[in-house]
């Protein structure tokens, strides 16, 4: 029997929040009690290992099971599923179809480009060997080795690429603005700090791939002439540093960071720096003076951060994809990368979709992919088979899109006309039960808690938007709020200091563009057309649908409900919190909220 | 600091007109040269650009967004418009926002008149009621001898915290909180004392409203009421000089000099906080001779040590010094005497000192104490 067996488990911070240690340990136990081992002779052909985040965290723990190259992924594995994996497929060699994943599975890979990801899931990233094998600090060995800093910059220039970070600035010419100043010391800054609410592409990346971080930075270290490196890392991903920190020790060990990089006398090692978790800090000048020691607080531009930036020093930031994507430009040539994507938006773009959608999680697609696709193919569409009424991209800092607008390309240029941004990856799918006035009272509340306070148009412009905000969800809007509120926006865009108050009124604009008719509704009216603004609803029971079943008078935690069994039951308003219980509860339909 | 001093002129426009001037300097610098009006809040020549509170801000051509002008080096060929319908509305804008979370409070205020905000409100001509909603209602800290921090009254634009850690570089305040709650502040909110501050009174310097003002001048008197006298400091040698601002012949508080070559306005405790000797009841104001006979620990000297002097006339006092002088030159020689005098005398009065040493005394024995 000469089988070769290859059992990987996805233990990003998803899968092991779905159990895939005990999974993991599970699996190694009933191997182990089964012999498989013994029964192969050899460990190397029994390959159980951990990998990183596989994207379709809806459905942790994903587990492959490869034998001779075959291979089936079981979703949703769980303690009693392992059992029969490994007597029916590992031992027996039938696959149980039961636990295979399935259409949303294929569907949710189908139309995925991977480049950045391509890795991750793929090898165990806690191992440096892994990420050798395949072909991992090649690109840094070609670059240190046969190419001069300015033919690398050239590469990266043409390849097309630009900033993941947000605001899409073209890496190879940031890299020329470092590499042309002159200084004793330059640095290179891999932003890692990921702020935006319910976004983890980054923390993906560098927990199922920290190696291809790491050269990425040593590649770009080397066309900029820096010596010393940061991770700037948020210390709310603790598993994501800790890979980072062992990776790193591992690329010390094989000569890859050092004094003397593939014997070629260039010089670079990268320190880890942990961020407290305040979004301002993701800012490239706030990050540099929370490095520097200082409180997080941004500073004008120019002069940038290429010119003086840590320590007054030179200095290049870029974000944990766009060095990721460096690694595989070098590694498959600028004409592939190129060959990705849109005339001006080259390659992919990992996306973190969320929401009111079917298959939620970590994707990345081609730049330049519609809109519709992304959600109806790969998120295989709402969630319930309810309407979709818009999705948010660019987290706080970004627009809602409308279903009309649904064939819009996921490309920077595309999304700036629309109102939105192209942003880190955050993609909120929202359905109709979402009231768009709320939506954007939630990205307010964000940025105005987030704002560093420095400049006053955000500090207390952001504020006082918020508190429009809050006073149209409860049935307070004033007749002219809605003017005070897009002058007020437009003045916070044009004087703010930096990108987060420049931006943080683009959910207040661009729901105003697309759903004002809501916002309307809520002053005019005073009616939450989605019936989420509580203030607004009034619960009743309808007469002809209610049955008497008693079930929401059951339920309401504070007795505003009476009624007879079998007899129409009755909402006292004056004592009706609006907890939704009874909606909830009513089998009949009979609750209505208005 | 910048090191690197570069001579290169630059040639902008401003507002239509060609103006040149160094490169390296901003374009409110610049502005400031050619007399052009820009409005600042969070400015102070002796600190670092803090570009904060977005008044200075201008538009520059090829650019889509105004920058302000404090932090934005000029460039040859740049052209910057300082005032347009876009500018006057955004700085407008700050205003109102900077007064939806300002007490409405000029008539009992002691920087009424002299206030930066009050001016930019009036000149602007913005209102109290455009932005309301959630106000500070924090309570006043003085909570020690000289310096009074209503953050009610705070603008946010960090001067006080940038001339502490930057000028002073004592680290005393920074910005805590976030957002619309960041606030000036000591460390866990603790009250100033003098471990961790040196009661410069740097910060209330700078504070261009009335978040940090002089504790002891306090109701007595505000800009219209009083005299500005300058004068230069007495306690050393440095020779600071500053504004005593003087109600009725009464001292109430010591402002800045902000031109003042040595010392810019920057002061320290002594010489913003220290003016009470001036008209202290205790001050000596006539010469005193001791009494002849009278024993230094009687229960009368004990009880008051001032009982061992009486008052005399200059005439009095200057004879009998002059006498003492010659009879100890004529038994042990002219080096037996000296002079030492006093940092707290001006320049003048230690020339003439050491002048009259040499010449009358015939001896070098001078001296100053002066030694910082
Ligand atoms: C409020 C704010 C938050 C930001 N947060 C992040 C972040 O978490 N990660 C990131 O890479 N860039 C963030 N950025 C963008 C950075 O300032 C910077 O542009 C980026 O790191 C540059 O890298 P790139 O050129 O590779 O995109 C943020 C910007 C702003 C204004
Ligand atoms: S825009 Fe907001 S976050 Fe940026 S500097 Fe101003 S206050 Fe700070
Ligand atoms: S008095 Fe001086 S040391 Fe004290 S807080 Fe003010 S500036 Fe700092
Ligand atoms: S206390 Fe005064 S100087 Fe300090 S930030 Fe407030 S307004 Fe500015």
């Amino acid at each position: 029997m000469s089988r070769q067996i290859s059992i990987s488990v996805c233990m990003g911070t998803g899968g092991l929040a779905a159990g895939a240690q005990e999974v993991m340990d599970k699996l190694s136990t009933e191997l182990a009690g089964v012999g498989i081992e013994a029964q192969l002779h050899s460990k190397k052909q029994c390959d159980l290992h951990r990998v990183g985040c596989r994207g379709f965290c809806a459905r942790d723990v994903l587990v492959d099971v490869s034998i001779d190259g075959v291979k089936t992924t079981y979703e949703q594995v769980t303690l009693d599923r392992v059992h029969r994996i490994v007597n029916e497929h590992i031992i027996d060699g039938q696959p149980v179809e039961d636990f295979a994943a399935g259409e949303d599975y294929h569907n949710f890979e189908g139309k995925q480009v991977k480049v950045v990801l391509s890795e991750c899931g793929l090898i165990d990233p806690e191992d440096i060997e892994a990420y050798l094998k395949v072909g991992g600090y090649e690109a840094a060995r070609k670059v240190l080795t046969s190419l001069s800093p300015g033919d690398t910059i050239d590469t990266i220039k043409r390849s097309g690429l630009r900033g993941r970070g947000g605001a899409g600035f073209p890496t190879g010419l940031k890299w020329e603005f470092g590499a042309n100043e002159q200084a004793d010391q330059k640095y290179i800054i891999c932003n890692a700090d990921e702020g935006d609410p319910g976004a983890f592409m980054d923390r993906s990346v560098v927990e199922g791939n920290p190696h291809v971080v790491i050269e990425g930075m040593i590649i770009a270290a080397y066309a900029i002439g820096a010596s010393k490196g940061y991770v700037y890392i948020r210390a709310e991903y603790p598993l994501a540093v800790q890979r980072l920190e062992l990776a790193l020790k591992q690329a010390r060990q094989k000569g890859f960071l050092g004094d003397n990089i593939f014997d070629n006398g260039v010089k670079f090692d990268i320190k880890v720096k942990l961020g407290a978790g305040a979004f301002i800090c993701g800012e490239e000048t706030a990050l540099i003076a929370s490095i520097e020691g200082k409180r997080g607080m941004p500073r004008s531009k120019p002069p940038f951060p290429a010119q003086k930036g840590l320590f007054g020093k030179p200095t290049v930031i870029n974000n944990v994809e766009t060095l990721a994507n460096v690694t595989y430009i070098i590694r498959r040539g600028a004409e592939w990368f190129a060959s990705l994507g849109t005339e001006k938006s080259k390659g992919t773009k990992v996306f973190a979709l969320t929401g009111k959608i079917k298959n939620s999680g970590l994707i990345e697609v081609p730049m330049g992919i519609p809109l519709r696709d992304v959600i109806y193919g790969i998120g295989g569409g709402i969630e319930k088979d309810r309407r979709f009424k818009a999705v948010q991209t660019g987290g706080p800092s970004g627009g809602c899109i409308p279903e009309s607008l649904l064939d819009t390309h996921l490309d920077y240029e595309s999304l700036a006309k629309v109102g939105s941004i192209m942003g880190s990856g955050g993609m909120v799918v929202m359905d109709e039960d979402d009231c768009m006035v709320n939506i954007a009272k939630y990205f307010l509340e964000f940025t105005q808690a987030e704002s560093c306070g420095k400049c006053t148009p955000c500090r207390v412009g952001t504020k006082r938007l918020l508190e429009i905000l809050t006073r149209i969800t409860e049935g307070k809007g004033k007749a002219n709020d809605l003017e005070l509120l897009e002058n007020l926006s437009v003045d916070v865009i044009d004087s703010s200091l930096c990108g987060l108050g420049q931006t943080a009124p683009n959910p207040i604009l661009s729901t105003l563009r697309y759903f004002r008719d809501e916002y309307v509704a809520h002053i005019t009216e005073k009616r939450c057309p989605a019936g989420v603004c509580k203030a607004l609803l009034t619960y009743t029971i309808n007469e002809a649908t209610c049955t008497g079943c008693t079930m929401c008078a059951r339920v309401c935690p504070v007795k505003a409900i009476t009624g007879e069994k079998k007899k129409t039951h009755y909402i006292d308003q004056s004592l009706c919190i609006k907890c939704n219980s009874c909606y909830d509860v009513c089998k009949f339909n009979a609750v209505d909220k208005r | 600091m910048t090191t690197a001093i570069m001579e290169d002129t630059i040639t902008l426009t401003i507002n239509g007109k060609a103006v040149t001037s160094e490169s390296g300097k901003t374009v409110l610098q610049v502005c400031r040269e050619n007399g052009i009006y820009v409005p600042t809040l969070c400015y102070d020549e002796r600190l670092e650009a803090y570009g904060g509170c977005r008044l200075c801000i201008v538009e520059i051509k090829g650019q889509v967004r105004p920058l302000s002008s404090c932090t934005t080096p000029i460039r040859e060929g740049m052209e910057v418009t300082t005032e347009s319908d876009r500018i006057t509305r955004l700085r407008k804008t700050v205003l109102e926002l900077l007064l939806s979370n300002h007490p409405n409070d000029c008539m009992f205020c002691d920087k009424a008149g002299s206030c930066a905000l009050q001016e930019l409100v009036y000149r602007y001509g913005v209102r109290y009621d455009k932005y309301y909603g959630e106000m500070w209602n924090l309570p006043k800290k003085d909570d020690n001898p000289f310096i009074s921090y209503d953050p009610n009254k705070c603008v946010l634009c960090s001067r006080c915290v940038n001339i502490c850690q930057n000028v002073v570089m004592k680290g005393t305040i920074d910005m805590t909180g976030r957002g619309f709650y960041s606030k000036p502040d000591t460390a866990f909110s603790k009250p100033l004392t003098p471990d961790i501050c040196v009661f410069c009174g740097q910060c209330v310097s700078t504070c261009p409203d009335a978040a940090l003002t002089e504790k002891q001048a306090m109701g007595k008197g505000r800009v219209g009421s009083v005299d500005r006298v300058r004068t230069t400091c007495t306690y050393c040698g440095t020779g600071c000089n500053f504004y005593l601002n003087v109600n009725n012949g009464k001292i109430v508080k010591v402002t800045s000099d902000y031109e003042a070559p040595v010392n810019r306005g920057n002061l320290c405790v002594k010489g913003r906080f220290g003016y009470d000797f001036i008209q202290h009841p205790d001050r000596l104001t006539k010469p005193l001779i001791r009494r002849e006979g009278v024993d230094d620990t009687s229960p009368e000297v004990l009880k008051n040590p001032m009982a061992v002097f009486r008052e005399a006339e200059w005439d009095e006092a200057l004879d009998l010094v002059a006498s003492k002088f010659a009879e100890l030159k004529a038994k042990y020689g002219n080096d037996s005497v000296g002079g030492f005098s006093s940092s707290r005398c001006t320049n003048e009065e230690n020339y003439l000192l050491a002048k009259w040493v040499r010449a009358a005394l015939g001896t070098n024995n001078v001296d100053n104490c002066a030694r910082v």
